[in-house]
């Protein structure tokens, strides 16, 4: 088992923890920098949906898993990204400006919804944001001067400098460099005050603001952050599927986010990754499994919202803290082998919260 | 004992009073904390020792009354601004922060002090860096001050009660308040812990400067480092003075035992 001598503070905020990371994510970058020339048009293409995925799964990540703060209206940024890039694009601007734009436009939408969300909490805040949700698919259909209705709108190519980068390269390596900015930047927020505080919040509000954390901005900001990140992912969902219309951001895409986040590991940034690993191969999977079921269930209509709802409640019940929970479990098994013990993941009951501070 | 220098007033509360619905929880109450002493609040359940704690570290609003800080008028101010003027709060049913480890916990404490916003820390900038390094090195004072080292990187999600009262003193030491405010510090603890507590509150005092103000129901630890004791009933203070004079006092002893009176009403009449 590896033990992590500590000589230094710097030791405690880098990045990369020891020889072991650098050596594993070093070797994940170069695979994915090189994934044009091994992986074919269709692996690409599935790879680039997982960077989008894992952008967005982020964004809702920072609110729901650090902060505390679930949304059922997340698709609503998505949107509001899609559209704005949509729009711009079509007006030829070159897409750094577009999706900062797009982001920055997200995240002022993700403050007026924030603004409710400092005096509702748990199930009532996760109705508000269902309804928001709904509010913008709503306009995003009635927009049709801007918008084009239900009818949808074609999305240019991203452009730069006059040149169109159309091709399918080129778009895996925009949104691989975006994944990697989004991620550096979640990693540092959450390694200093800010990220912090957002933990104070999720864990314990009264306890929080005797720490002097101002509730009201950090929640807000939260929502502005993971706002400004869904909508980025929003911009390169735009580009990726070329058209975009209402019923793409409506309230199933908000469950899919949400099933990603629970999935991958809620609080955790790997989570992210892994959930949208998961959310992307699993219609794949499930393709596959078609052939060996009975016609009667393999040919049903509602077979992946069933297998979708069954793996969520089994995360739910069996490992709460998903895919990136089970795989501490695992790696803990593999470093400890064969002292591992059952009961080694166990958490205490916490104790007395019935005079707890509301 | 401890230093008892007649210090000026830190803390004044002035006819201090909360009324939640029909119950006055506490009822023109005042009294001042002088700088560098521990000053204990004493008194049976729902005295309103408590409450007197929210009203301070703004949880609630009084119904009436003022408390001045060093200066400065507390109603005045937003509960998120009491800890950057330099108090700091444990709380009677612990509220750390379960999901992290005893350094997040700590590094939390220190908030007020972060001296970086937003985008630094988005780019962690070298003033980021900075500050995390500073805020580092605060900890870790507090750690050795405390006895946490082994238990630095533990989520105290798995952390026994005992060791959870420490880590939330540790979390408000973090904060370098020049008020402390210590709500039933060994409720939960055995012997040895609260032996253990009794030794750093009066480092607390002694070596950081600090003043203390706290809730304790354990009345050998109060006497052992308070230098004042202020005993309240019902929301009305009833005593005022030494830890000796305050338990002497005839209506402290009526307000734990009850009267002479209520003792004989109990008695079995003889026949």
């Amino acid at each position: 088992m590896r033990y992590i001598f500590k000589t230094d503070y710097e030791q405690d905020i880098r990045i990369v923890k020891h020889g072991g990371q650098a050596f594993w994510y070093s070797a994940l970058g170069l695979v994915l920098l090189v994934a044009p020339w091994w992986a074919g048009e269709y692996w690409l293409s599935q790879l680039s949906f997982v960077l989008v995925y894992s952008i967005a799964g982020l964004g809702l990540m920072v609110l729901a898993g650090f902060t505390g703060l679930a949304s059922i209206g997340h698709a609503a940024f998505l949107g509001v990204g899609a559209y704005v890039e949509a729009y711009l694009s079509a007006r030829g601007w070159p897409f750094p400006l577009s999706m900062a734009l797009a982001a920055a436009l997200s995240a002022a939408v993700g403050v007026v919804v924030g603004l409710p969300a400092l005096r509702v909490k748990g199930i009532y805040l996760a109705i508000a944001t269902l309804a928001f949700g709904f509010i913008v698919e709503e306009v995003l259909a009635r927009w049709e001067s801007v918008t084009k209705g239900n009818a949808g709108m074609t999305v240019a190519a991203p452009q730069l400098f006059g040149a169109e980068l159309g091709s399918s390269e080129a778009f895996y390596f925009i949104a691989l460099a975006t994944c990697v900015g989004v991620t550096l930047g979640v990693i540092n927020l959450m390694r200093s005050a800010t990220g912090r505080a957002f933990i104070a919040i999720r864990d314990s509000e009264v306890s929080a603001q005797s720490m002097g954390i101002h509730l009201a901005g950090y929640k807000t900001l939260a929502f502005a952050v993971s706002a400004a990140v869904v909508g980025l992912a929003g911009a390169l969902y735009a580009h990726k599927l070329r058209f975009i219309s209402p019923d793409q951001f409506g309230i199933l895409q908000s469950i899919d986010l949400l099933l990603l986040v629970v999935v991958g590991g809620v609080g955790s940034i790997h989570g992210a990754f892994l959930g949208a690993i998961f959310l992307i191969t699993m219609p794949q999977l499930i393709a596959l499994g078609k052939d060996w079921l009975p016609p009667a269930i393999g040919q049903a209509s509602g077979l992946q919202a069933v297998v979708y709802g069954g793996v969520l409640m089994a995360f739910v019940l069996f490992e709460p803290m998903g895919l990136y929970g089970r795989w501490l479990k695992v790696r803990t098994w593999l470093q400890l082998f064969p002292f591992y013990r059952r009961g080694m993941f166990r958490r205490q009951k916490a104790f007395t919260k019935s005079e707890r501070l509301k | 004992m401890s230093a008892t220098a007649p210090g000026a007033a830190l803390l004044t509360t002035r006819g201090l009073s909360v009324r939640f619905g029909g119950v006055l929880a506490v009822n023109d109450v005042s009294f001042e904390v002088r700088r560098g002493e521990v000053f204990t609040l004493i008194g049976p359940n729902g005295a309103g020792k408590t409450t007197v704690f929210n009203l301070i570290s703004r949880i609630y609003t009084p119904s009436a009354g003022s408390i001045v800080f060093d200066g400065v008028e507390l109603t005045a101010r937003p509960a998120h601004a009491i800890a950057a003027l330099g108090i700091a709060r444990t709380f009677q049913n612990i509220e750390l922060f379960e999901n992290a480890t005893v350094l997040q916990n700590l590094l939390i404490g220190h908030h007020i002090h972060r001296g970086t916003g937003f985008w630094s820390n988005l780019f962690f900038t070298p003033a980021t860096r900075r500050s995390e390094l500073a805020a580092r090195e605060r900890a870790e004072e507090v750690i050795d001050l405390l006895d946490l080292q082994a238990l630095r990187d533990s989520f105290v999600a798995g952390l026994p009660y005992g060791k959870r009262k420490v880590v939330e003193l540790a979390r408000a030491l973090c904060a370098e308040p020049r008020l402390l405010l210590l709500d039933e510090p060994s409720s939960g603890l055995n012997v040895e812990e609260t032996e253990d507590m009794a030794y750093w509150i009066q480092d607390i005092q002694g070596e950081l400067g600090i003043t203390v103000l706290m809730v304790e129901h354990d009345m050998s630890l109060v006497s052992r480092v308070s230098d004042r004791v202020l005993a309240m009933n019902q929301g009305e203070v009833l005593a005022l003075g030494t830890p000796a004079e305050v338990q002497a006092h005839p209506g402290v002893v009526e307000a734990y035992l009850g009267s002479v009176d209520d003792v004989s009403s109990l008695r079995r009449k003889a026949p």
